[in-house]
């Protein structure tokens, strides 16, 4: 079989630095925070800012916020895959993947700006930033970078990430 | 209750979070975050990858370093800038501890009082996994 001399693909090329994946978020609830806050601190009691409003209104934010990392979007409605999303899920079992198609999250750096709310809705759009590719101990491994920004219905900056992408 | 910046002092490490990651920690993350990815939910699929079996999302490391920073400095700060390389690879039944120590401290140009960390999330080795670096804006008496 014939050695992959590059993992990247026109579609990069041609998508670099391009806004896309827009989205809108359901309104958060004030439950979504709750189990979020409940999955992340299991075996503990999660702090009173993300559950007890009366407690929350005592602090500098005035009401409940949302952890730093939760993630309103999470459970949107269910919908076809595209082809990059169903090849972005990874390994399957029973299926052999091709060269490139395994994919680990390297990491990411984030900026937090407002505090998320039960009641808002965030706005998102992701854009590839740049890649680079380097022989590492499972070949040849492609890292690409993909920064995604957050803002709020009141058009308030939420959230900036810059995440690492390993495909091998 | 909350920390105030003239309290804290470069070379000051922060108290751990510490959790024995099984698949119910992993499933419960999974379950919020819809996170049900195969290498992180099936064995076979680990194994697929490389790995001896399913491994731990690197989101939830996140999330406990985010859970160690705000049970560290209170409700009224603010965590402003968190940077984290997932370079080790979690697997089931680890114990990880976050490791977070003060490197710096300054006052933003908006006159907010900064706390600068060195971060990592261990393993019951004593071996970093997750390498990287926090801004934490908290309280002044100033």
């Amino acid at each position: 079989m014939e050695e992959a001399t590059t993992l990247v693909t026109p579609q990069m090329e041609a998508s670099k630095g391009v806004w896309h994946s827009f989205e809108t978020s359901f309104p958060i609830t004030a439950t979504d925070i709750r189990r979020w806050a409940i999955a992340t601190y299991w075996g503990q009691m999660p702090p009173r800012l993300f559950w007890d409003e009366e407690y929350a209104r005592t602090t500098r934010w005035g009401g409940i916020v949302a952890p730093e990392d939760f993630n309103p979007f999470a459970w949107q409605l269910p919908r076809e895959l595209t082809e990059e999303e169903l090849r972005l899920q990874g390994a399957i079992p029973g299926q052999e993947t091709k060269k490139g198609d395994n994919i680990l999250n390297g990491g990411q750096v984030d900026r937090f700006g407002a505090r998320m709310r039960p009641g808002d809705v965030i706005s998102s759009r992701s854009r590839l930033t740049h890649w680079e590719e380097r022989e590492g101990r499972n070949g040849l491994t492609l890292y690409t970078y993909n920064e995604t920004e957050w803002t709020n219905q009141r058009g308030e900056w939420v959230k900036s990430r810059v995440m690492t992408l390993i495909h091998y | 209750m909350s920390i105030f910046f003239e309290d804290i002092a470069v070379g000051d490490q922060i108290p751990a979070f510490t959790r024995k990651t099984t698949m119910m920690e992993w499933s419960r993350f999974a379950a919020v975050n819809e996170e049900f990815v195969y290498v992180h939910m099936d064995d076979e699929a680990g194994q697929a990858a490389g790995q001896p079996g399913a491994f731990g999302m690197g989101n939830l490391r996140w999330a406990y370093m985010l859970n160690a920073l705000r049970d560290w400095a209170g409700d009224e700060s603010e965590i402003r800038e968190l940077a984290m390389q997932f370079r080790a690879i979690n697997q089931k039944n680890d114990i990880l501890s976050t490791r977070a120590v003060v490197v710096e401290k300054s006052v933003a140009d908006d006159g907010a009082a900064l706390i600068h960390l060195q971060i990592d999330v261990e393993n019951q080795d004593g071996k970093g996994t997750s390498p990287g670096r926090a801004i934490v804006a908290v309280p002044s008496r100033a």
